[in-house]
């Protein structure tokens, strides 16, 4: 774009300065910085219009340029002091550690698909579905106990008494299932023939074109908006089993479009938390979960809950909360560290949120009785609370989630405390 | 109009409006104003992100124009607005008096007489004083189709209005953008603009920063009031203090005629630098005293 009074900024006839920023740039864009060719020139540009008289000069130029996220300083910072020391230097690290990554990469994206390739092969003694019910449909006339339906009792079944088979089959109908939000208005306003609000910039702008006549008031309403979906799921020991497969219906919820949900944000919690929505975007399930379990390292071990949602509170709230976002909390509420800390985090969780609902596996048992100390402590600060242990559970859940009034087992609950 | 060729020159700039800025901040504003790139400011609430266009305008003796983002921000508010009250009014009164003729009256009603400009429009006008300074403040609070929008007016410095056509800045207005990052904006916006992350100051800068703000503080004060906010940074709260609340509550402590720290006094004006309950209840009793008793060894030790 011109620029009045200034000199036209060409790029320099000396091209080793283009030629090094454009290296530089590969570096970063191998570090993992998202850098485009157009990036390259406005750093060149940028460099030339700051100077070389200082090293400070020159990085924070390259620093405008290619760094838009906070998190890329570190990386930024720590390439360009490999990098302008001695290129040649990184340049021999890197062909140092290329075999290394090289083998981690080509190891990677194989493995979904090898597993998928299994199943392929496998296929002969894994029967599909469908046939698996009408086998044991056949079976019913036999037995008369048996009079749901194989589909039927897998819903209800809990996720800890499955099988393998019945745990793959789960899957498959959990990955069907979607939670269906109601939207919320939004203070925009959308042309709509019987909308409330009359629209006078368009009733004019008709009129207009009909000579000054206003024949028709246009109107408009307000325009809706979906709100976001934040899911923080435990993975320590105690749910081991019900985490697996909620982070596939997690992975289902997160890739079906158009159910509603402007975005879903994924966080797993053990004895840190782990953000994986980035993993969850990947189209195949085995693939996204892979790469969630890679990154959060901290799979069946011990939960240290107030302390996870501390971290969530401080760091994640107020970035992914924004807009109404709804939270689905799901734990089983087991957790020995400090009462106060955790009361304290699930307060300042629940006022952040639009709507807070606990999922907690252990409302299966019917003589549950809040009577663990975290359960207690969590069970006031929540605004719904549900069992989360079935395919039917989780129905009932996409059924009540955009009911503002739903309290889930919480009143009930809330009497015995 | 003041120079701004070198980088020393704006820091200089700045510092005689009282804004105190290091070398990587004054880095990136002469680059923006050199590449006529907009800058897009990012920090946590309270470093002075908004300051930097107050000072800029004032310094470059501009006009400053601010557009103030939140939620459901349109082009009706943002861009521009038909005045209709005084479109019908004129339709009225060309049929009163008969002639209404279709051509002639369409080109007055949509004429600049009934065009009530809003802020991006102003910035794209000419100014007698030279290109005015466009602020847009905490774009974090709108919604992705604004940012959509704000492309085309930040890529092009123009915009376009169906009834007179494009209007195209005469010179490109000096864009600032800043976020508190409440929601992370979309790249394609970022890769337009020169970014840069506003961080907390460190302790000698924050003490400069004090001392133009706030004049009247002693030096004494003035320093346990930074040492004791700056220690306050590396505790564990949900909303750590920024440059605004240190220039509040130096202000806080001067109205009481405060000339030295003390739990007591502290625990009085708390309100002034902390925001949240859950932050201030942390920091009653002994905590507050622990904290300035550190403060104010650190402040002994060099």
């Amino acid at each position: 774009m011109p620029v009045p009074e200034l000199p036209p900024l060409d790029l320099p006839d000396q091209p080793k300065l283009a030629q090094n920023i454009t290296h530089f740039a590969r570096a970063l864009r191998k570090a993992g910085l998202p850098i485009g060719p157009g990036r390259v020139v406005d750093a060149v540009q940028a460099v030339v219009a700051a100077g070389f008289t200082s090293r400070t000069d020159f990085y924070w130029a390259l620093h405008a340029c290619f760094v838009t996220k906070p998190e890329h300083r570190v990386i930024f910072a720590q390439v360009f002091r490999l990098y302008w020391r001695d290129p040649r230097f990184l340049e021999h690290m890197m062909a140092m550690l290329l075999p290394a990554v090289r083998g981690v990469q080509e190891e990677k994206p194989a493995k979904p698909g090898e597993k998928r390739a299994a199943e392929a092969l496998l296929d002969g003694t894994q029967p599909d579905p469908e046939h698996i019910e009408t086998e044991e449909g056949t079976e019913v006339e036999f037995d008369a106990t048996l009079t749901m339906s194989a589909e039927e009792r897998l819903r209800t079944l809990d996720f800890e008494q499955m099988s393998t088979d019945e745990v793959a089959r789960a899957k498959r109908i959990l990955a069907q299932l979607s939670l269906p939000v109601k939207p919320n208005q939004s203070r925009r306003l959308i042309a709509a023939a019987r909308g409330p609000r009359p629209d006078w910039r368009r009733t004019l702008r008709d009129a207009a074109r009909q000579g000054g006549d206003i024949q028709t008031m246009a109107r408009a309403k307000r325009r809706i908006r979906w709100p976001n979906l934040v899911v923080i799921c435990d993975i320590s020991g105690s749910m081991s089993q019900y985490s697996r497969i909620i982070l596939h219906f997690l992975h289902a919820v997160s890739n079906s479009k158009g159910a509603g949900w402007a975005k879903v944000h994924g966080f797993t919690f053990g004895t840190r938390l782990t953000n994986i929505t980035r993993h969850l975007a990947q189209r195949d399930v085995d693939a996204a979960l892979a790469a969630a379990g890679a990154e959060a390292q901290d799979w069946e071990g011990g939960t240290r809950i107030g302390e996870c949602l501390h971290q969530f509170n401080r760091d994640w709230s107020r970035r992914v909360m924004g807009q109404g976002a709804v939270v689905l909390l799901i734990t089983d509420g087991l957790d020995r560290d400090d009462p106060k800390e955790l009361s304290r985090e699930m307060q300042r969780l629940q006022l952040s949120a639009r709507r807070l609902i606990w999922l907690n596996p252990l409302l299966r048992w019917e003589g549950f009785a809040p009577k663990a100390q975290g359960i207690r402590v969590m069970l006031p600060h929540v605004d719904s609370f549900r069992a989360g242990h079935s395919i039917a559970s989780l129905e009932e859940l996409a059924q009540v989630i955009s009911n503002p009034d739903d309290l889930g087992e919480k009143a009930r609950l809330m009497g015995l405390l | 109009m003041r120079q701004t060729e070198t980088i020393e020159q704006v820091q200089a700039l700045l510092a005689e409006q009282g804004y105190v800025c290091g070398r990587a901040l004054a880095v990136v504003v002469f680059l923006a104003l050199r590449l006529g790139r907009p800058l897009f400011l990012e920090g946590e609430a309270g470093v002075g992100k908004t300051e930097i266009a107050k000072a800029l305008a004032a310094g470059l003796n501009r006009r400053l124009i601010r557009l103030q983002c939140y939620e459901g921000l349109d082009a009706s508010s943002a861009v521009y607005e038909w005045n209709f009250p005084a479109q019908m009014v004129a339709i009225r009164t060309a049929e009163a008096a008969g002639g209404a003729d279709r051509g002639a009256l369409k080109a007055e009603l949509f004429s600049d007489e009934f065009l009530i400009e809003r802020p991006l429009l102003q910035a794209m006008r000419p100014d007698e004083n030279g290109s005015p300074v466009l602020l847009i403040d905490e774009l974090d609070r709108t919604d992705e189709p604004f940012e959509a929008f704000l492309l085309e007016a930040l890529s092009d410095f123009q915009v376009t209005i169906p009834e007179l056509g494009t209007i195209k800045a005469p010179e490109p207005p000096i864009v600032i953008l800043t976020s508190n990052r409440t929601r992370e904006v979309h790249d394609a916006l970022k890769r337009r603009c020169l970014y840069h992350w506003v961080d907390y100051p460190d302790f000698q800068r924050e003490l400069e920063i004090l001392q133009a703000r706030a004049p009247a503080a002693s030096a004494q004060l003035s320093r346990e009031v930074v040492a004791f906010v700056q220690a306050l940074r590396t505790e564990d709260l949900f909303k750590k203090p920024g440059v605004a609340e240190t220039i509040d509550w130096a202000n806080c402590l001067l109205a009481l005629d405060v000339i030295d720290l003390s739990p007591e006094v502290i625990a009085d004006t708390l309100g002034a630098i902390l925001k949240y309950q859950d932050d201030i209840t942390k920091l009653q009793g002994s905590e507050a005293k622990r904290i300035l008793d550190q403060a104010k060894s650190s402040l002994d030790a060099p």
